[in-house]
This record gives structure tokens, C-alpha cells and sequence, in this order.
């Protein structure tokens, strides 16, 4: 078992860059060296970047591997092993369709198709306007609302086929 | 034709016989003819009520009137009164226990609602962000007898008898678990709680952190002193956001009361909680990927054994347990074995929660004691099916369980009779799915979810679980052939025999049970089947093989 | 504060009593009324928070100062969420299903103020809670 230090004397170069600025960088050094023990911290260091940065570029991973001293390949087979990390920037809002059990009985399925006719997208991916991202998620948790799409964090229950028009373009303009 | 008005049910199961139904069944018919009501009234002896303990029951119908504890002499009042004046006898009424009042019908009766909350038991009725609200309903008493009246041994001797069995789905005795745990020799253990809910369409585990977060914790304590660990992780989805706020409040309220950290109840019992969080994967429902995640690895899963009992985080004895396992622990110490024990069938003991959901009026949570069936969660409850269609099926386990059709809607379910129609426990998801649904898209539905989500640590998951899934697109795209369908099968039970961990194995269930139920929908899909000789039809005596599929 | 023995625990549950009392009998004295309001995700994704706001707002309104609003968990009926059960001393307490922010001022006016129950709201509790 290969066991996480606590390299606090490393100092590790900063790759900033326009989306990834120095304060970011900063801010999740600063959580890092804070920490207790580094050990077996990796899923919650990534937790935090993502939070920092919105996604987890291949640069941000490569910071967090050098910080701890670990292999970069460690970092993104972790990354990429778990849906909730995503390497890639999210659209303004995010559509996120929920792909529960009871959600696609009640026809979940031909939401989604629908919505990535419309904003032609597959999920995961953002919109050509960078507006939004599309996403199937598993359960929300509003079954009782099957079929339900959240637009950011609100939700919209009970959604028929031909409301998808208006809740895009509630948030177009 | 009779001009029978009113039927008076005298209860003739033993339990009633033994305090003289039969007497009372002879005086009322007396009376009636007495007062020559013969042609309105009718006497009518029935099966037992299954309320004994008031017995004898008289029951009036259709005026719903339940009279409880009738001796002989009642019986000219139940005349005179009820079916001669129509005036309720109320000294005969039933009394609920807690309030004294009066209960006249039989919906009304506590004993006769379905559901029993247990694990729920709290949920809706405090605030989950005040620990005053949980010591007043008795939190933390259980915890407090385990530290200053128990020993170790005690407590998992209760833990054992009370018959609590895994609620995550695969049903491993808790107590058991426990005592495996308690005699490894190690100066350090752990005990973790799996929040990782990842069956989609399955709620309950987040509905008890966020309605009654501090019977996990209070729970964990105890297994933590019952097994000898001084700390707890609580494992969680991120994507449960409020569910962890409220958690870290708990923990928070408990340090300051002294209920978790150093020394609790003086005791020389230390104990704290820490909270990791999982970040999407289904796999790490599995004991030893969740470890694995909570080292902060991929949640792969390893060959068991040794087990995470043996060897776990970080090597140390660990015990796992689901939420709701945890959330049966405090009332089971306070009440007693013997009260847990006393609910539910032969060897499945307490309730379960389920999440009722999909093509049914109520889709809610409900928890309900072992041996309840189906059809009663189902109709009963959940208030049938929506729009008036018809019931088709009931899908239990989520992606590792199977369908349950009409036929069994009767079986009381537990843990060994959902195994044995083909379907199992899980971790309480409940799809009920009408008339219009196709079954081979239910099946296409969560093998899609499955190849998504196999880790890819072995060979029979990562590509068996693609492969069935592209089968099964080329099947409702209608291409294929009869040849896929075998494949399908067989292939089915390859990754089922083959596969590493529980989730893979359990991965081809649901093919198999909707091939074994509705066979006739995959084969309104294959091409080479001529189906202008009816639904489902199979035509082909040179593919004699294929037609041995069905048996 | 920290809790040393099985008897301040019990201490402290006695004295907590007040808060719950009136939710499980109801036949408590005093004047206290409380609106539980079904605060899981299921029930804030159907608008559980605005309700919840609307009511204090009401209460601000009408400036009476007996009533509390208590947020909980989830009862479990997702079918009519979001949940709220109304509790007056004396009086079994009383849920309602389907209580959207539009919904409060009819609750608020009839049952809160003058007593009555809004009948086609109510919704049954079908469960023994262990």
C-alpha cells in the first residue's frame, strides 16, 4: 500500500494561465498544506480543486500530483475513475436530466434525446454558445416528481416533452 | 334473495374460540331472532382478525364498527343498541394505547396500518439540526445504556439475537458482522457507515440522514464500543449536499455534549466520526471499494477474503454497515431483542424501507415489516397503479435485482423469499412498472447503468457487461436474430459465474428475469421470427435449439 | 456541556419534553402551535423552502407569536410533497400534502386562525412510528 506524505517543504511551479489563475492555485496550496495528514486525502483534494477551478484540468491535476509527490497517472485514474469529476469546463448552466430508475420509466429517456436534438450536444458536452452543459445524472431524488430536470439547482418536475422549449429559453436571454 | 342489511362477523379464530366467541356468536343469534331482526342481521363467524390480544372481536359491517373484548352478555347491547337503534356501543370500542381515545373503525387502528417506522422512526417529526429534539425522543439512551450498564460481549450478544440482518441489500447478519470484528486482535479498528446509495431510483438512506442524522451517529458508537473501534467514517455521496450538511451538524452538537469525543458517559470509551465522500461510482457500495475509496484510491474491489473485518482501512479490522442498519441499532438496545426479533417473518426480522417509485399513485418511502407483501406495499400503500392501467411488474434490487410479476405479488417478502422468485432484497428500491412498459428497455435501462458503471478491474465485468448491452440495443433496434438471444443468455450467466464482485455478478439479473418472464417481448423483436402467426410466435423447427431458450 | 452519566442524559430529555410533546399527542397545555414543515431534498426541490418562508411571513403578518416553524425530514411522501403538519395543542395534529407557497394562506387563515381544517388537503398518516 503506498501510503500519501505530507511534502510541505516542495514547492511546486504554478502553471497559471488566463482560466487558471494564481489566486486559484493559492487558494488550493493554502487547503493542502492546512491539512492534517495527506494521507489518503486525494478524492478530497479534488473535491476542493473542483470547487476552486470548476473542473479538474489536466494542469490543476498535475499541480496536485507534484504537491503530494505522487505519479500524475495516480491523480488521473483517480479523476477519471469517478463520475462527479469532470476534466472539462461546465457551460453557464448546467441541464441536468435525471436518469433514476423512476425517471426513466416515466419517460426520462426521450427528454434527454430531445434536449440534445435541440441544443445539439451529447452529454457531458457544453453548447457551441458555452451556455449550457447537458448531463444525465442519477437520481435526484424527486421521484415523486418523475420525470425531473434541474436547470443549475432548480428543479423542474412533471416535464413534458414540449416544456423543454420554454425552460431553454428562460435562461437564453 | 335475503334482505340481509347488516352482517355482524364474530371472530371464530382460536385465539377468539379460547374466550368464548362461539357463546357470543349463539347470543347475538338469539337476540336477533328475539327482536325478530333475522332477515336484516345475519351472524356470520369468520377466520381470525389477527387482532387476538382483544379478543373476542366483533365486527359490524358495512357500518365498519369493531368491537373488541365481547363476552356473552355483550351481545343483547350490540343488538339493542347497534343494530336495533344504530347507536355505536361505546364501552365495546376499541382504545388506542396512546391517546385513550376511542376508535371505532378499523382503518383508524394503529394495528391494522401497514407500515411500522422503525428506522424512519424520527423522520418528519424532529429537527434534524437540534439534538435536543433526538434526546427527547429517547436519543442517546441507548448509547448510554450500552456505555454504563453493557459489556461489549452484551451488546453484540443483543445485536445477534434481535436478527437484524444487512440492509444494503445483501442481507449479512449484523450482530455476526460484529462479533467477527469484536475477536481480531488489533489496537486499531474502524467502523465505517456506507452512505453510498448508488442504486438509482433509491432514497432511503439519504432520507434518514437528512430527517434523523443523529441515530447514525448514536448508532455508530455503539457498534464502535460493541467492536472495540475509536473511530467511524461515514462514507457519502457528494451529490448528497444537504445530507452532509446536516450530518456535520450532528457531529458537531454531539462533541459538544460530550456524546461523541473523549471518555463519553465517563466511560472509558472514546469515540469520533469523520466524514469522506465518494464522488460517483455505484462500485463503491462494495465493502472493500468503498474502502478502497476511503484511502482515496479508485474504488476498485479486491478478493475477499481476507475480509474488511480481517484486514480494512489501512489494513485495520473494519466493519461496514448501511445507513439503515445503523438507524434499527438504538431502538433494538433499548427495546430489546426480543421486541426486534418479534417483527418480521422466520429470518428476516424488523421492517425494511423501500422507495416506492415509478408507475404507482403514492411514490413515496415506506417502511414496512418483514413478511408484508407486495401487493399490499403496492396496493395498499402505494394506492395502485397510475391512470388505472394495469400492473405489469414490480422491479426490486435496482440493478442487481430482477422483476416480480402479478403471480408472486402475494409472497410476504424477506430476504430468502425475493431470492427465491428471482428477485432479491437490495438495498429497497421499488420500480412498479404498468402495461405500457417494455421490459427488454427496463433490462437495456439498467445494463446501460451497470456497463457505466462496472470499475473495470475484472475482465468479465468490464467487457462481459458491453457486450450485453450491445446485444440488447441491437435486439430493440431490431436486428437481431434468434443466434443473439442464446448469446444473450449465455453470456448472462458467463459474467454472473465469472465476474469478481457482487456488483457484476449481480449485473445479468435483470436479463435473466425479464427473459424469464417475458420472453414473449424479446421475441416480438427478433427478425427472424414470423409473427403474423401471433405475438410471439416462433416459427423455426430448424432452430429447434434456440426454442429450448424459454425453458 | 458535556452529558457524564445515563441520568443528565435523562435529564435533559426531560426538559427537551416540551419540544416534542405536542407533535407526538398533542393534548399538551399551553398555547404553543407549530407547523412542521418536510425539509429533505425531496421536499425543498418541490418548493418546501418557499412554503416554509411564506408561513413566517404569514406569521410576521398576522403578528401572532404562539406559532413555531419547525423544519424536519422527509415523511416519505414524495407523491404530495412538499409536507406540512399543523399541531394544536389538544388537537390531533393534522398533515397536509401538496402545500405549494400558494397554499399557505388558505392554511394560515382557516386552520391557523380560525380553527378549521382545510379538509381537501389532509392527507392520511398511514404508519405506527416504532
Amino acid at each position: 500500500m503506498k501510503s500519501l506524505t505530507k511534502p510541505q517543504a516542495i514547492s511546486v511551479t504554478k502553471p497559471v494561465s488566463e482560466e487558471l489563475p494564481k489566486e486559484k492555485f493559492d487558494e488550493l496550496e493554502e487547503f493542502i498544506d492546512n491539512m492534517e495528514t495527506t494521507k489518503g486525502a486525494l478524492i478530497e483534494i479534488l473535491h476542493k480543486a473542483q470547487n476552486i477551478f470548476g473542473y479538474l484540468p489536466r494542469d490543476v491535476q498535475l499541480y496536485i500530483a507534484r504537491k503530494l509527490g505522487i505519479p500524475g497517472a495516480e491523480v488521473f485514474g483517480v479523476v477519471s475513475f469517478y463520475s462527479y469529476f469532470t476534466t472539462k469546463p461546465n457551460g453557464k448552466h448546467t441541464i441536468s436530466v435525471c436518469m433514476g430508475t423512476a425517471c426513466f420509466v416515466r419517460g426520462a429517456d426521450k427528454i434527454i434525446e430531445r434536449l440534445k436534438e435541440k441544443l445539439e450536444v451529447e452529454s457531458n458536452e457544453i453548447t457551441e454558445d458555452g451556455l449550457f452543459t447537458l448531463k444525465d445524472v442519477r437520481c435526484v431524488g424527486a421521484c415523486g416528481l418523475a420525470p425531473v430536470v434541474m436547470v443549475d439547482d432548480k428543479v423542474f418536475g412533471r416535464v413534458k416533452e414540449e416544456d423543454l422549449d420554454d425552460i431553454i429559453e428562460a435562461y437564453r436571454s | 334473495m335475503s334482505k340481509t342489511r347488516t352482517n355482524i362477523m364474530v371472530c371464530g379464530g382460536t385465539g377468539c374460540l379460547a374466550s368464548d366467541s362461539e357463546k357470543v356468536a349463539k347470543n347475538l343469534e338469539l337476540i336477533i331472532k328475539a327482536r325478530g331482526y333475522e332477515e336484516e342481521a345475519k351472524v356470520i363467524q369468520t377466520g381470525c382478525f389477527g387482532f387476538c390480544e382483544q379478543g373476542p372481536i366483533v365486527k359490524i359491517e358495512p357500518d365498519n364498527v369493531f368491537y373488541v373484548r365481547v363476552g356473552p352478555k355483550d351481545a343483547k347491547d350490540i343488538v339493542d343498541e347497534h343494530i336495533v337503534k344504530g347507536r355505536k356501543v361505546e364501552r365495546l370500542l376499541y382504545k388506542e394505547p396512546h391517546h385513550n381515545k376511542k376508535i371505532g373503525k378499523q382503518e383508524d387502528m394503529e394495528f391494522y396500518k401497514k407500515q411500522l417506522r422503525i428506522a424512519l422512526r424520527n423522520c418528519g417529526l424532529i429537527n434534524p439540526e437540534d439534538i435536543y429534539e433526538y434526546i427527547a425522543l429517547g436519543g442517546y439512551e441507548a448509547l448510554g445504556k450500552a456505555l454504563t450498564q453493557m459489556s461489549r460481549d452484551e451488546v453484540v450478544k443483543e445485536v445477534k439475537e434481535s436478527g437484524l440482518r444487512g440492509r444494503g441489500g445483501g442481507g449479512f447478519p449484523t450482530g455476526v458482522k460484529w462479533e467477527i470484528t469484536k475477536s481480531q486482535e488489533s489496537e486499531v479498528k474502524f467502523i465505517i457507515c456506507n452512505a453510498d446509495e448508488g442504486d438509482p431510483g433509491a432514497f432511503m438512506d439519504r432520507s434518514i440522514l437528512e430527517g434523523d442524522p443523529h441515530s447514525v451517529i448514536e448508532a455508530m458508537a455503539i457498534g464502535g464500543y460493541a467492536i472495540g473501534a475509536d473511530k467511524g467514517i461515514v462514507y457519502i455521496r457528494a451529490e448528497y449536499p444537504l445530507a452532509i450538511s446536516r450530518l456535520k451538524t450532528a457531529i458537531k452538537q454531539s462533541r459538544e455534549l460530550g456524546l461523541l469525543g473523549k471518555n463519553i458517559f465517563d466511560s472509558d470509551f472514546s469515540f469520533d466520526i469523520d466524514i469522506k465522500f465518494g464522488a460517483g461510482a455505484f462500485v463503491c457500495g462494495e465493502e472493500t471499494a468503498l474502502i478502497n475509496s476511503c484511502e482515496g484510491k479508485r474504488g476498485e474491489p479486491d478478493f475477499k477474503p481476507p475480509f474488511p473485518a480481517q484486514e480494512g482501512y489501512w489494513g485495520h479490522p473494519t466493519n461496514v454497515n448501511n445507513v439503515e442498519t445503523f438507524a434499527n441499532i438504538p431502538p433494538i438496545i433499548t427495546k430489546g431483542s426480543e421486541w426486534f426479533s418479534s417483527i418480521g417473518t422466520e429470518k428476516s426480522k424488523g421492517t425494511k424501507v423501500f422507495a416506492l417509485a415509478g408507475k404507482i399513485n403514492n411514490v413515496g418511502l415506506v417502511e414496512v415489516p418483514m413478511g408484508t407483501t407486495l401487493r399490499e406495499i403496492i396496493f395498499d400503500i402505494g394506492g395502485g397503479i397510475q391512470g388505472g392501467k394495469k400492473f405489469k411488474a414490480v422491479q426490486t434490487g435496482g440493478p442487481s435485482g430482477g422483476v416480480i410479476t402479478e403471480e408472486y405479488l402475494d409472497t410476504p417478502i424477506d430476504y430468502d423469499s425475493l431470492l427465491s422468485i428471482g428477485s432479491m432484497m437490495g438495498s429497497g428500491g421499488m420500480i412498479v412498472m404498468d402495461e405500457t412498459d417494455n421490459m427488454v428497455n427496463i433490462a437495456k435501462f439498467y445494463l446501460e447503468f451497470t456497463m457505466d458503471e462496472a470499475c473495470g478491474k475484472c475482465a468479465a465485468g468490464r467487457i462481459g457487461t458491453k457486450r450485453l448491452y450491445e446485444i440488447l440495443n441491437k435486439i430493440t433496434s431490431g436486428k437481431a436474430t434468434m443466434a443473439d438471444l442464446d448469446a444473450l443468455k449465455q453470456l448472462s450467466y458467463m459474467v454472473k459465474g465469472s465476474s469478481l464482485c457482487g456488483l457484476c455478478q449481480t449485473a445479468p439479473n435483470p436479463i435473466i428475469s425479464t427473459m424469464k418472464h417475458f420472453w414473449d417481448e424479446y421475441l416480438a423483436f427478433i427478425k427472424d421470427v414470423d409473427h403474423s402467426q401471433g405475438e410471439g410466435e416462433y416459427d423455426g423447427a430448424k432452430n429447434k435449439d434456440n426454442l429450448m431458450l424459454k425453458a | 456541556m458535556k452529558v457524564k452519566s445515563l441520568d443528565e442524559l435523562k435529564k435533559i430529555r426531560e426538559e427537551s419534553l416540551e419540544k416534542v410533546n405536542l407533535r407526538e399527542k398533542g393534548d399538551v397545555k399551553g398555547d404553543k402551535v407549530e407547523i412542521l414543515v418536510g425539509m429533505s431534498t425531496c421536499g425543498i426541490s418541490s418548493g418546501a423552502r418557499e412554503t416554509l418562508t411564506e408561513f413566517i411571513e404569514e406569521i410576521d403578518k398576522s403578528k401572532i407569536n404562539n406559532i413555531k416553524v419547525v423544519p424536519v425530514g422527509c415523511i416519505g411522501y414524495c407523491h404530495s410533497e412538499p409536507t406540512v403538519q399543523v399541531n394544536i395543542p389538544g388537537q390531533k395534529p393534522i398533515l397536509y400534502g401538496n402545500v405549494k407557497k400558494d397554499k399557505v394562506h388558505e392554511i394560515f387563515e382557516k386552520h391557523l386562525q380560525n380553527g378549521e381544517v382545510v379538509e381537501n388537503m389532509v392527507l392520511d398518516i398511514d404508519f405506527e412510528r416504532a
